[in-house]
């Protein structure tokens, strides 16, 4: 299965122009220069992993001190930081790849327009993932900062990390784009967001997975935000080793299967 | 060598599901030439106009543009052409001048070359002045313009133009037209959809008529008006009398006699001596109008009815 997806993805991916892909990235910079309106959807996507981090890292980690994880002892915020870290990569991805890019399939209909140039879905697949990818950057480099700053990451730590939550943001990205263009109507948000907010809860973010019921914790560990969570603790307190390699490529071939859906999807909508 | 046709079809069909959109139609458009489409909603305008554009690929067919195949050189065709759908599909998170500078960069344009095309292009349509406001604000007819301007951002061979004037004031349609007309002198080859018959003749060098997705007549608007009407028409207004009663008794007078819902159209060579010869048969009309043929007349003709939308 996964093998066919990555198959077609390399067809589909076979003369893609890599400027038409960076002018549907340059379409999003436009935004930007266009006014204010488009900063504050950035910018509000920064807090909430922060807020997360500070109410329940710092203030639950207060009450309940270490906590043993991985075979090591940590405090409670340290334990929590880094998978608040994968979910500020999942959420700046998701907002751009689901709401935005919903509505620029649906009601803006600018990609009816972008399709009457030289420019093909999939290059407007790869462009809006990319920026996506982008986003989700800006928010897990600012977050980084912070946790070094705050003593909760080393140096080290960070920057190795860093290239994790891009790969986190690819992932959920392709994911969301992949589900945007499946969903009927803004109806089908609620359901998503729902979705969203079980595994931001249950993905390991805030106990570790090992404390579950099995068939919880089967399913859990078969989730992609599991294993997001993992790889970038992991890569920031430890413990690395080879089921890191196996975490990242989970969120690899997620990537590829949702990205080759999204392009297949939008030509079907697009392209009558 | 010949002059290769820019735009070439033969058979062409589109068909979503069950229904035939375009139902195997043949075109060919020379370079430099004004094209339309003519016919009413539905008729399979859109649906062709789509195909043209390589965003939509034919059921069936031969299809060439530019000499090219768009089911496998669709981004190249796409390059060269210049395109104004029906609906306006400007990015609204852009300004306008974003909007065609973003626009030039999908066609691998660099930003400073871009800036200067947007520009000029703001000039030519006359929205400089709107450059760095928000494109929501904007009235329809301006709205229009810069999607006319946009299709014509990468200095296109061919511009296709999907219903251009539909729900503009009359203002905005003849500096629309007139915009048209000096693309048109400067080589650059029109595709045009309309069901405005007063467009179709001022901006038309060929058009064909399309009705329920097979063309039902084509030629020049003048060659259209001679073959399928004649030159003056009558048309006849009465108080109490039906048009369909009247029409019986003006069996004979001029060339043909319709009867529409509201009014009587007798077409003749001389359109005053068949308005006395209406008056002599018939009940008194409440109004004579006596006019040059159209091509509305030639399209009630070819499909028997009014233009609906």
């Amino acid at each position: 299965m996964t093998m066919m997806a990555a198959a077609r993805v390399a067809g589909r991916a076979a003369g893609v122009s890599p400027g038409r892909v960076g002018a549907v990235i340059a379409r999003n910079v436009g935004a930007l220069r266009s006014g204010p309106a488009y900063w504050w959807v950035l910018l509000s996507g920064f807090f909430e992993p922060v807020l997360y981090l500070l109410s329940i890292g710092v203030g639950v980690g207060a009450m309940v001190g270490t906590i043993e994880a991985g075979g090591r002892v940590m405090s409670y915020a340290a334990f929590v930081a880094p998978a608040m870290l994968a979910v500020a990569a999942m959420s700046g991805a998701l907002a751009e790849t689901t709401f935005n890019f919903f509505f620029k399939v649906k009601y803006g209909r600018t990609f009816e327009a972008v399709l009457a140039t030289p420019v093909r879905p999939v290059e407007i697949a790869l462009g809006e993932l990319g920026w996506a990818m982008i986003r989700g950057s800006v928010y897990t480099g600012a977050f980084i900062v912070l946790l070094v700053a705050t003593g909760l990451s080393s140096v080290a730590g960070g920057l190795l990390a860093f290239p994790a939550t891009m790969l986190v943001g690819v992932a959920f990205g392709a994911l969301g784009m992949a589900a945007s263009t499946l969903m009927r109507g803004w109806q089908d948000f609620d359901l998503m967001a729902a979705g969203q907010f079980a595994l931001f809860l249950f993905s390991g973010t805030f106990s570790p997975v090992g404390d579950y019921p099995a068939a919880v914790r089967a399913l859990v560990e078969a989730l992609p935000l599991y294993h997001a969570v993992e790889l970038v603790r992991g890569l920031t307190v430890g413990p690395g080793g080879w089921a890191l390699a196996g975490h990242a490529g989970y969120l690899v071939v997620l990537a590829a299967g949702c990205l080759a859906v999204a392009a297949r999807r939008l030509e079907r909508l697009l392209c009558r | 060598m010949a002059e290769q046709p820019l735009i070439f079809a033969r058979g062409l069909v589109k068909r979503f599901g069950d229904f035939t959109a375009v139902d195997g139609i043949d075109l060919s458009v020379a370079p430099g030439e004004a094209f339309g489409f003519l016919g009413p909603n539905g008729a399979g305008k859109s649906s062709t106009m789509r195909m043209i554009g390589c965003v939509s690929l034919p059921t069936a067919g031969e299809l060439r543009i530019l000499g090219m195949d768009p089911a496998r050189q669709g981004p190249a065709i796409r390059a060269r052409l210049g395109v104004c759908p029906q609906l306006d599909n400007l990015d609204p998170d852009l300004t306008v001048e974003e909007n065609l500078i973003t626009y030039a960069r999908y066609f691998g344009m660099p930003r400073g070359l871009a800036r200067r095309r947007a520009a000029e292009l703001l000039e030519f349509v006359r929205l400089a002045d709107r450059a760095g406001g928000k494109v929501e604000p904007l009235s329809g007819g301006m709205k229009r313009r810069l999607t006319i301007a946009r299709a014509l951002v990468n200095e296109p061979d061919i511009v296709l133009l999907d219903e251009p004037t539909t729900g503009l004031d009359p203002q905005a349609r003849h500096l629309l037209w007139e915009r048209l007309f000096q693309l048109k002198r400067r080589g650059v080859t029109l595709v045009l959809t309309t069901h405005y018959m007063d467009e179709a003749e001022q901006l038309c060098d060929r058009l064909v008529v399309m009705d329920g997705g097979r063309i039902v007549a084509q030629g020049s608007p003048r060659a259209l008006i001679a073959e399928h009407s004649t030159p003056e028409v009558v048309e006849l207004r009465y108080g109490q009398e039906s048009p369909a009663e009247v029409a019986v008794k003006l069996a004979g007078v001029g060339r043909r006699v319709d009867a529409l819902p509201d009014r009587v159209l007798v077409y003749a060579e001389d359109g005053d001596a068949a308005a006395a010869q209406a008056h002599e048969r018939g009940p008194a009309p409440a109004s004579v109008l006596v006019r040059r043929s159209t091509l509305e007349d030639v399209f009630l003709h070819l499909t028997g009815r009014t233009l609906v939308d």
